[in-house]
């Protein structure tokens, strides 16, 4: 066909890094725009989280009233009440709950599709992932640290690098938790069913990421076990404790390291089993 | 120059039987048994075979989503599975039951999506879709997201996606499935358009026999994982001695014993007045004018789908 029969460079020469950006970019607003077109969800979800968060605020300013020196953890009560409202809104940031996608698509043999394309499986699902990310911290994010704001007192950072370092240590809280996420919904792949270990991570990630409690109200030796050994408090509990700058700048800096540490191993082992995935697969459904 | 080769191509699945109250028994089920096959560029081949026979297996080989169990494939020079990235660059699939288009976006947000992904310079990556946008009539509903449209909006959206970063090989599992005619006819003639060209290669399965006729010059058939034809229509038509068939109205009964050479009788019917012949090696006309009182005749080639039905049976 006419016009149609023109060979496509295997890596254009010159910029290959230019492209891929302008690729992974392209995907990343693809993610942006998918989840835009769902406006009232949007909404309804805000609103959910911002009632669980009076809850929640109300619970943990209780505990600060009624700790022998108000300091529960080490937080202040303002400290607390952003620590909350923080965590509501990091909460679809970081997709903690609900992402089954992958696993739908291995069920289904809808994954097909995926590997048909010229960009590798993780890649093709982080950069929509880090698009619809962004997305929430707009309209998920700021609505309830809005409403935080107005209800409680919040804690206002004193440190000029402290907003900075929180926007690093949320992206990699989201690349850490996709790499998280690729690797239990990827289970599907052994189990074509992979909802029993999506509940566990449902019921585990909200306990160790530190979302229910924060992870300084543990014995020492617990919590540090829990932010070294496992990547889950790098989800939520690292962004807030960056935030109301609950540690010296030093160990500030460092818990948003092990962030990135945890989150270049976890992508590693998503490719890793990807690949391992990839040998053994049965497209489902003919 | 040859784009396609397959040499003793095999994929085994392991299934899992229930043996007992508890125990289940593996067992090995090969979907495709050893299949050695070369196509050539531009060639457009039909494959076929009943459900189940290792069409969609094979093409998942091809694609390099399914990994062989043994063998050896190339596609246009690169091994499927471990240069799948650079593989995608350089072929278009379409499998009639998945999409590969964004479900929620609109299908001209898709488009340029693919632009990106696959890095298409912005001039051919227009003229292309232009081209797409005329002979499949997309316009209608370029906006509309991907979840609204119906199956064959969606399935001339998926074509278009499969063509516009300029694939060497088109693979298409069941393009036309669940299409209403229009819709068939819409994708025929686009890809018999596409194929015109001379460059494009293209494998097609389908159980629509008529995408076949109207496309496809080589016929591939397997069944049970292998290749059980190789060739044209018309030598399959010779193989199974598929012949052409005449019906003739007669205003008299046909006489007892009635012969004609290079003709068999099969069948006669209304107490005579309508008989059936089918034509072993003389020419209609010979029948015809042998014939006595004759008043109508229809002359009737032989069908594909009997040819078909009758090789899936045998084999």
């Amino acid at each position: 066909m006419d016009g149609l029969d023109a060979r496509v460079p295997e890596i254009s020469p010159g910029r290959p890094f230019r492209e891929w950006v302008t690729t992974f970019g392209a995907l990343s607003w693809s993610g942006f725009r998918r989840f835009a077109t769902y406006r009232q969800a949007t909404i309804a979800g805000s609103f959910t989280n911002i009632v669980f968060g009076f809850l929640r605020c109300y619970v943990l300013l209780a505990v600060a009233a009624g700790a022998t020196d108000a300091k529960p953890g080490g937080y202040d009560a303002e400290q607390l009440a952003t620590y909350v409202w923080v965590g509501q809104g990091l909460l679809t940031v970081v997709a903690l709950w609900g992402w089954t996608e992958l696993a739908d698509r291995i069920r289904s043999g809808d994954v097909t599709a995926d590997l048909l394309r010229p960009v590798h499986p993780v890649i093709g699902y982080l950069a929509p992932d880090l698009g619809r990310a962004a997305h929430a911290m707009i309209f998920r994010f700021l609505p309830p640290l809005a409403v935080g704001a107005i209800f409680f007192d919040l804690y206002a950072p004193e440190r000029w690098f402290t907003v900075p370092l929180l926007a690093v240590s949320i992206l990699l809280a989201v690349i850490g938790s996709l790499g998280l996420r690729f690797l239990v919904n990827a289970t599907a792949y052994w189990l074509h069913d992979a909802r029993g270990p999506i509940t566990l991570w449902t019921l585990s990630a909200g306990i160790l990421a530190g979302l229910y409690f924060p992870l300084r109200f543990l014995p020492d030796w617990l919590a540090v076990t829990f932010w070294v050994a496992t990547p889950f408090p790098g989800l939520l509990q690292t962004p807030a404790d960056v935030l109301v700058e609950r540690d010296p700048p030093l160990m500030q800096a460092g818990l948003v390291a092990l962030q990135a540490v945890w989150a270049v191993v976890l992508l590693a082992l998503a490719a890793y089993v990807q690949r391992r995935a990839e040998k053994r697969l049965v497209a489902q459904g003919g | 120059m040859t784009l396609i080769s397959m040499k003793g191509l095999r994929k085994d699945f392991t299934v899992r039987v229930k043996a007992g109250r508890l125990r289940r028994e593996k067992r090995t089920v090969s979907a495709v048994d050893g299949i050695d096959l070369s196509i050539e560029q531009g060639e457009m081949v039909g494959y076929i075979g009943p459900n189940g026979a290792g069409k969609s297996t094979t093409l998942k080989m091809l694609t390099g989503v399914l990994t062989p169990s043994a063998g050896e494939v190339s596609v246009c020079g690169l091994r499927p599975v471990p240069q799948r990235t650079r593989l995608a660059l350089r072929i278009g699939v379409v499998f009639g039951q998945r999409s590969q288009l964004w479900w929620d976006l609109p299908l001209r947000d898709s488009f340029s999506l693919l632009r990106h992904i696959y890095r298409v310079p912005p001039q051919e990556h227009a003229a292309r879709l232009k081209r797409c946008r005329s002979l499949l009539d997309l316009d209608d509903f370029l906006d509309t997201p991907v979840r609204q449209l119906s199956l064959g909006q969606r399935m001339r959206g998926e074509l278009t996606a499969a063509l516009l970063h300029g694939p060497s090989v088109l693979f298409l599992d069941e393009p036309t499935i669940g299409l209403d005619v229009v819709s068939k006819q819409a994708v025929r003639s686009f890809l018999a358009e596409l194929g015109a060209g001379g460059d494009l290669t293209l494998v097609l399965t389908t159980h629509d026999l008529a995408d076949i006729e109207r496309l496809c010059r080589r016929l591939v058939v397997i069944d049970h994982g292998r290749v059980v034809h190789d060739g044209t229509i018309e030598a399959l038509h010779d193989r199974y001695g598929s012949r052409r068939r005449l019906v003739v109205d007669l205003d008299a009964p046909l006489p007892p014993g009635f012969v004609v050479p290079g003709a068999e009788l099969l069948s006669t019917e209304a107490d005579g007045h309508r008989a059936v012949f089918e034509l072993t090696s003389s020419s209609a006309g010979a029948v015809v004018g042998a014939l006595p009182a004759l008043r109508d005749l229809s002359l009737v080639e032989p069908d594909i789908e009997d040819v078909v039905a009758r090789l899936y049976r045998t084999v």
